[in-house]
C-alpha cells in the first residue's frame, strides 16, 4: 500500500478520481475494460455463429443440441440440399435474380443521384432552395403512404411480375444519396469550377470530367448502401414479383420458412448463411466508405 | 438582353441536372400521395371502379375495427419502448468505445455487423429460430435457473422478441455518437476534472448538451423508421402478425388490408393516419427540442 500512496501526488494533478484509486486501478482498467467489451461483442456475435455453426449440423438435431455451438460431426449436406432450392428453382437462380436487379438499380441510382447532387450543390438557378427542401421532405417521407397508389399504378401499367417497378424508380435519384454527395462536393473548392469555366468548360464536361472523379468515394458508399437494401428487400419483391422463376434471394428464403419442418431446418439455415456471405464481404472490404457514410450523412444501414 | 439570356441559360441549365429528381418526385411521390389521399375518403378493391364513401373508412377504422386499434398499440410499445432502449445503448456502448485503445476499431466492427445485415429476411430467420421452444435464448434462461418462455405463445413475450432484435442494431446510431463524441474536445473534459467534477457530472454538463444535436437528429430519424418496421414482424409471425396480434405492427396491419384483403380505401386511410401522426410527432420533436438541444455557435462558437 505504500506504492499507492506514493502515486497519488503524481497523479492529482490531471485527475483526483484517478489519483486515488492508484496504481492497483490503473493496473487493472484495460482488462476489466477488454473483458467487458470483449464480452458483449460475444454476446452480440453469439446468434450469427449459432446459425452458421449450426448449418453444419444435421437437420434433426439442430435444436437437440442448441446448447453446444460446435457440431458434433461437421457435414456439408445441408448445402448440397438448400442449393437445391424450393418451389422447383435452385437457390442460385434466386441469387443470379437478386444481381440483376442489384446492378441495374445500383448504377441507375448513383449515376440520377451525383447528377442531381452536382445541380443542386454547384448551379444557381431559380427555386433551388425550394426543391432542395422538397428533397429533404422526402428523406423523412414514411413510405407507407405511397405503398397503395404505386401499387395501383404499376399495375395498370402492367409491370405486375416483373423487376420494373422496383429498379425504374432508382433511376430518379434517392434523397439519401443525393443529401450525401451535395455534402461531399460542397467541400471542394470552387476555384476549380471557376478555372475550368474561363478556360471554357461547359457545366456537363466541368460535372464530368473535374467533379466525378472528385467525389469517387461518396460514389462508392452509395453505391455500396444501394447495394444492401436491393439485396435484402423483400416488400419489392414481394409485392411485384408472383412466379417462382423471377423470386430473389430473400423470396427464396422466405419460401424456406414456408415450407419449414425439422427436415429442412439445416438447408434454411445454410442457405441463410449463403445470402449473408455477399453483404459481410463487401463489408469488411469497404468499411472506411461504410463508417464514413454513417457518420457523416446519418445513412441508416 | 444578353444578361437575360445568360440568366435563362442558367437557371435551364440547373432545372436539366435536377430533373430526374423532379420527374421522380411527381411520379412517385407527389401523384401517388393524392392518388392515395382521394382512395382514403372511397372503397376500393382494384378490379372495380372506387366508390366513395366519405369518411367511412376513418370511422370504421376508428370506431369499429379493434384489430387497427390493437395494432396502433402493439406499435406504439415497439417505438417508444424500442427506440429510446436502442438509443440509450448506442450512446452507452459509444461512450465505452470513445477511448484511446487499439483494439476499439475492432469492436466498433463487431458492434456494427448486426446493423448492416439487420434488414435482411436470413437474420429474421436466425431471431425466430433462437427464440423457439428449444432454441438458444430458453437455454441461456434455463442455465440460469429461470423458466423457459413460450415466446410464440405469448403475445408481450413476442413484442419483446421484436424489440430485442431492434435493440440489437444500435450499431448506425452507434456510429453517429461516435462521430458526435470525437467533435468534443477533451480539454472541456480535462478543466472538468481540475474542478474535482465527477464522471456522472461530466456526462450529464458536458457530453449530453454538446451530443444534444446528434441525439436530436437520430431520435427522429430512428423514430420515423420504425414506425415503418415491417420485414422483421413479417418474417418472424409468417405474415401472420400472430401470436394473438401480439407482433402485427401497423405497417404489417396495412399490408394485409391491402394487399391480403383487396382493401385499398382503407389501407390508403391507415397511411394517411399514420403520416400525419408522424409529422405531428417530428413537429412536436423539432419545437420541444429547443428546449434540450443545446447548440455550440449560440453559447459561445468554436
Amino acid at each position: 500500500m505504500a506504492e499507492r500512496k506514493a502515486s497519488i501526488p503524481e497523479y492529482n494533478v490531471i485527475s483526483s478520481t484517478r489519483a486515488q484509486k492508484g496504481w492497483f486501478w490503473r493496473k487493472i482498467k484495460w482488462p476489466i475494460y477488454h473483458i467487458f467489451v470483449g464480452l458483449l461483442a460475444v454476446l452480440m456475435m453469439y446468434p450469427i455463429a449459432w446459425m452458421l455453426l449450426s448449418s453444419f449440423k444435421e437437420s434433426r438435431t439442430i435444436f437437440a443440441t442448441a446448447n453446444t455451438l460446435l457440431p458434433a460431426q461437421w457435414m456439408w449436406d445441408n448445402y448440397i440440399t438448400g442449393w437445391k432450392g424450393v418451389g422447383g428453382y435452385s437457390f442460385g437462380h434466386y441469387m443470379w435474380n437478386s444481381l440483376v436487379i442489384v446492378v441495374i438499380s445500383t448504377v441507375g441510382v448513383v449515376l440520377s443521384s451525383a447528377v442531381i447532387a452536382f445541380g443542386f450543390a454547384r448551379l444557381n438557378f431559380k427555386g433551388r432552395n425550394f426543391w432542395f427542401a422538397i428533397m429533404m421532405v422526402t428523406l423523412m417521407l414514411p413510405h407507407d403512404v405511397v405503398l397503395v397508389p404505386q401499387y395501383i399504378i404499376f399495375t395498370k401499367l402492367g409491370w405486375l411480375n416483373s423487376i420494373y417497378p422496383i429498379v425504374v424508380p432508382q433511376f430518379f435519384g434517392a434523397p439519401f444519396f443525393i443529401f450525401l454527395m451535395v455534402q461531399f462536393i460542397r467541400t471542394i473548392p470552387k476555384d476549380l469550377d471557376e478555372a475550368a469555366t474561363i478556360d471554357g468548360c461547359g457545366k456537363f464536361r466541368l460535372f464530368i470530367q473535374i467533379i466525378l472523379p472528385l467525389i469517387k468515394s461518396s460514389l462508392a458508399t452509395a453505391a455500396i448502401f444501394s447495394f444492401y437494401w436491393r439485396w435484402e428487400d423483400l416488400l419489392g419483391p414481394v409485392l411485384y414479383l408472383n412466379s417462382p422463376d423471377k423470386y430473389t434471394v430473400s423470396m427464396g428464403l422466405k419460401m424456406f420458412l414456408d415450407s419449414e419442418s425439422s427436415s429442412n431446418w439445416g438447408a434454411m439455415f445454410a442457405m441463410s448463411i449463403v445470402s449473408l456471405l455477399p453483404v459481410v464481404a463487401i463489408f469488411f472490404a469497404f468499411q472506411r466508405h461504410i463508417v464514413e457514410g454513417i457518420s457523416s450523412s446519418g445513412i441508416k444501414g | 438582353m444578353a444578361i437575360r439570356n445568360e440568366s435563362l441559360k442558367t437557371n435551364l441549365t440547373g432545372y436539366a441536372f435536377i430533373s430526374p429528381f423532379i420527374i421522380g418526385f411527381l411520379a412517385f411521390t407527389l401523384i401517388p400521395m393524392f392518388i392515395s389521399l382521394y382512395l382514403s375518403f372511397t372503397s376500393y378493391n382494384l378490379f372495380t371502379s372506387p366508390r366513395w364513401i366519405g369518411l367511412g373508412n376513418f370511422e370504421k377504422m376508428f370506431t369499429n375495427d379493434p384489430k387497427y386499434w390493437n395494432s396502433v398499440r402493439v406499435t406504439i410499445y415497439y417505438v417508444f419502448v424500442g427506440v429510446p432502449l436502442r438509443l440509450a445503448f448506442a450512446l452507452f456502448v459509444a461512450m465505452v468505445l470513445n477511448t484511446a485503445s487499439r483494439m476499439v476499431g475492432t469492436y466498433r466492427t463487431i458492434y456494427y455487423l448486426p446493423s448492416i445485415i439487420g434488414g435482411s429476411v436470413a437474420v429474421s430467420i436466425m431471431w425466430r429460430n433462437i427464440f423457439s421452444e428449444q432454441g438458444i435464448v430458453n437455454h441461456f434462461l434455463m442455465a440460469f435457473g429461470a423458466a423457459p418462455v413460450n415466446w410464440f405463445g405469448n403475445a408481450t413475450a413476442a413484442l419483446g422478441m421484436l424489440i430485442t432484435l431492434s435493440v440489437w442494431q444500435f450499431g448506425s446510431s452507434m456510429l453517429i455518437f461516435l462521430a458526435g463524441l470525437k467533435n468534443i474536445s477533451p480539454e472541456m473534459y480535462e478543466a472538468a476534472s481540475v474542478d474535482g467534477a465527477s464522471p456522472v457530472r461530466k456526462f450529464l454538463n458536458i457530453t449530453l448538451p454538446l451530443l444534444s444535436p446528434v441525439i436530436l437528429f437520430n431520435l427522429i430519424m430512428q423514430t420515423i423508421s420504425a414506425f415503418m418496421t415491417f420485414v422483421p414482424a413479417y418474417v418472424i409471425s409468417k405474415g401472420e402478425g400472430g401470436p394473438l396480434d401480439g407482433t402485427m405492427l401497423y405497417s404489417l396491419y396495412l399490408f394485409r388490408q391491402a394487399f391480403m384483403f383487396n382493401n385499398m380505401g382503407y389501407a390508403a386511410a391507415m397511411a394517411w393516419v399514420m403520416l400525419i401522426f408522424i409529422g405531428i410527432l417530428t413537429f412536436v420533436l423539432f419545437k420541444t427540442s429547443k428546449m434540450w438541444v443545446f447548440y455550440e455557435s449560440e453559447g459561445g462558437g468554436r
